[in-house]
């Protein structure tokens, strides 16, 4: 599972010098990361927790990987999308000669992204879980960078510095947690934890979050993001917008659910989750250009997930997985087309952009169907996701849960305005209202590397379109078997809900000590 | 559990020293900032592990209760070794970035500027000003322009353009 992208790296970096073979191998890696995901998930979903403990040592002492229903889904959709992305971009570098994604280690370190991907979301140990953190963070930072032009070493420097603090405390958490409790294994870390002092408690579980609140970029942390994503290449920001952040709420969920179940600080999460929600909405509003706007939306939407988590009940987490599986997949599809928009517009600055629906219909359906899934209109699966949320939510039946439905709503309206915008300006509007605005306010919001004025239509090759295509159907069938999908998060959520299952799954029996 | 009041001393200081760099515009002082936090959280795993004691060999004779503990330590190899590839690809960011600007100072970002000064940045901020910067408007401004400012002999310019023969040497 983590090997195999990890070869497929070794491998595709030896062939350097023969760009088409390291395509192919990359293509057939990422497969089969997705198939064996398949069927762990399959695995995992019948007979219940699988646990491998790495070098033949006894799970308290020995790193153990562990794959419960949360890990095993989070792998294949993510493995789902690391694959569409890389065809994306194998399509767009056939077509540009290279130009986005020039250098040779391209392939190899999106490899070793998809190696830190999966490592993370079947890491049975905190610190694996911190090597899995840095393995994909490297990996990201190379990619963000990329060709090394100057807008993305300013961009990547920030993310850089944020990063390193992020994993410092990280870092520096897992030493206190070791202190406290004198292991790093989650589930022992879960037995121990009640034992000791609830101040100690909430001091360790403050730093996790912190650390894990960066990475998925929640509202006070998540400055970094709208400044350092956009500048990269389409398809490494439709990666990064669908997975990176959501390792990071995957570790939150991990935290609350194992670490700490019902901690005292669950209001202050869902204060902090609304304030992302809507702090990252009005952000959204106000962008001119398109990328920039999804990454606003993105923060927002983080805002959605936290809330599920801070709820602390089984619906509140399964309604969180489903939310976070229907995300990742949405937003990476958003930024597909966005890189779609910029190829065919030149620009993704709205105000640049017009009559793309003449030019390529094709594409203003691309972008449409995502757009209203994430909105949340009904048929698509935003509306479930966010659906079964209000619905934990309001179990809880408190001031504060009512409140945060409210903000859910009015923030799911303005992200639908916000889209709409794009799409009425860019698709609908026709080409000739388009004014050259001289505001250099406008030009200085729009980030499209290279996007001057207009550029002449490029023809976009017909693996690009194929891959946003396919990333579309599958946001679609997430809405069809919404049924099964969301039983299986049902399940993962109900394993979740005390950490009994983890623990009994992974030291055999729950110890007393 | 004992433990080292100097290594605590040692650790604070390292982390009180690492902040302040960190918060430093300058990159190369972010880069020592970065060293000296990574230190102090090693130096921190240590004295988690409690008091030191023998080699964690199992022989007859040693008490498993007399041995350090030996997790701490490879926890801290594992991090050494990471925060020595990081700061690696630090370096290399900021002689990049060295190469491009000539300068290795955190620049505000132009969007914040544009947001903070509004409209008005229409007159003042003009070409000149936001060319230094690390915005990507520069860059899209000489792709269409380059051989008119080949001779100029702005350090920055100069900067630019590296980057720009750069890219156009990138292999297909």
């Amino acid at each position: 599972m983590v090997l195999v992208p990890l070869l497929g790296a070794a491998i595709a970096l030896t062939l350097a010098r023969r760009p088409r073979l390291q395509r192919l191998i990359s293509i057939i890696a990422l497969a089969v990361v997705l198939v064996i995901g398949v069927i762990l998930l399959v695995t995992v979903d019948r007979s219940g927790t699988l646990v491998v403990e790495v070098g033949g040592w006894p799970a308290p002492f020995g790193i153990v990987l562990v794959v419960d229903r949360l890990s095993a889904l989070m792998v294949v959709v993510s493995a789902l999308v690391l694959l569409a992305v890389l065809i994306f971009s194998v399509g767009q570098g056939l077509a540009d000669g290279d130009d986005e994604t020039p250098v040779s280690i391209y392939y190899p370190t999106y490899l070793i992204l998809a190696t830190g991907v999966c490592n993370a979301f079947i890491a049975g140990d905190l610190f694996n879980l911190y090597v899995g953190f840095e393995i994909l963070l490297v990996s990201s930072y190379v990619l963000l960078t990329l060709g090394g032009t100057r807008a993305r070493i300013s961009a990547g420097t920030t993310y850089i510095v944020v990063s390193l603090v992020s994993s410092m405390l990280f870092l520096a958490s897992i030493a206190m947690i070791y202190a406290a409790v004198g292991t790093v294994n989650i589930a022992q870390i879960s037995v121990r934890m009640g034992e000791i002092p609830v101040d100690v408690q909430i001091l360790l579980q403050i730093m996790l979050l912190v650390a894990f609140g960066i990475k998925a970029a929640v509202f006070p942390l998540s400055f970094w993001l709208p400044d350092s994503y956009p500048t990269a290449p389409a398809p490494v920001t439709a990666v990064f917008a669908g997975l990176l952040t959501k390792v990071g709420v995957y570790a939150i969920i991990r935290a609350e659910t194992l670490i700490f179940p019902g901690s005292e600080l669950n209001p202050a999460l869902m204060v902090v989750a609304l304030l992302t929600m809507v702090v990252g909405v009005l952000g959204a509003v106000a962008q001119a250009d398109i990328k920039r706007l999804l990454s606003f939306t993105l923060v927002s939407h983080i805002g959605y997930m936290i809330l599920g988590v801070s709820l602390g009940t089984a619906a509140g987490t399964s309604a969180a997985i489903y939310y976070v599986v229907h995300h990742i997949i949405v937003q990476t599809t958003l930024f597909l087309g966005a890189g779609l928009i910029e190829r065919i517009g030149g620009s993704t600055s709205i105000t640049r952009l017009g009559g793309l629906l003449r030019l390529s219909p094709v594409i203003a359906i691309l972008f449409f169907i995502p757009a209203l899934n994430l909105g949340g209109i009904p048929p698509f699966s935003g509306f479930i996701g966010k659906l079964a949320l209000f619905q934990a939510a309001a179990e809880q039946d408190t001031v504060l849960a009512w409140v945060l439905i409210g903000a859910g709503a009015l923030v799911s309206l303005l992200t639908l305005y916000a889209l709409m915008r794009v799409w009425n300006l860019a698709f609908w509007r026709p080409a000739d209202d388009v004014k050259d605005y001289q505001s250099s306010l406008l030009t200085n919001l729009s980030e499209a590397p290279g996007g001057g004025t207009t550029q002449a239509t490029r023809s976009v090759p017909r693996l690009m379109i194929s891959a946003t295509a396919g990333m579309v159907a599958v946001s679609v069938a997430l809405t069809v078997f919404a049924g099964p999908l969301f039983g299986l998060a049902d399940r993962a959520g109900s394993d979740l809900e005390g950490p009994e299952h983890y623990v009994g799954a992974v030291l055999g029996e729950v110890p007393d000590d | 559990m004992s433990v080292s009041l100097v290594l605590l001393v040692i650790m604070a200081v390292l982390y009180a020293c690492g902040i302040y760099l960190m918060l430093e515009r300058s990159m190369t002082r972010v880069l020592l900032g970065f060293l000296l936090v990574g230190n102090a959280t090693n130096l921190l795993i240590i004295i988690v592990a409690g008091a030191a004691g023998s080699a964690p060999i199992v022989t007859d004779g040693v008490d498993a209760e007399q041995m350090t503990d030996p997790l701490p330590e490879a926890l801290i190899l594992t991090a050494i070794v990471i925060t020595f590839g990081v700061s690696a690809f630090l370096l290399a960011l900021i002689y990049r970035s060295w190469r491009l600007a000539r300068q290795d100072v955190v620049q505000d970002d132009a969007d914040d500027v544009a947001m903070r000064s509004g409209v008005a940045i229409r007159g003042e901020a003009g070409a000149a000003e936001s060319d230094t910067e690390f915005g990507t408007r520069a860059r899209a401004a000489v792709s269409s322009a380059r051989d008119l400012e080949a001779d100029d002999e702005d350090a920055a310019e100069v900067g630019r353009q590296e980057d720009d023969r750069y890219e156009g040497e990138e292999p297909p």
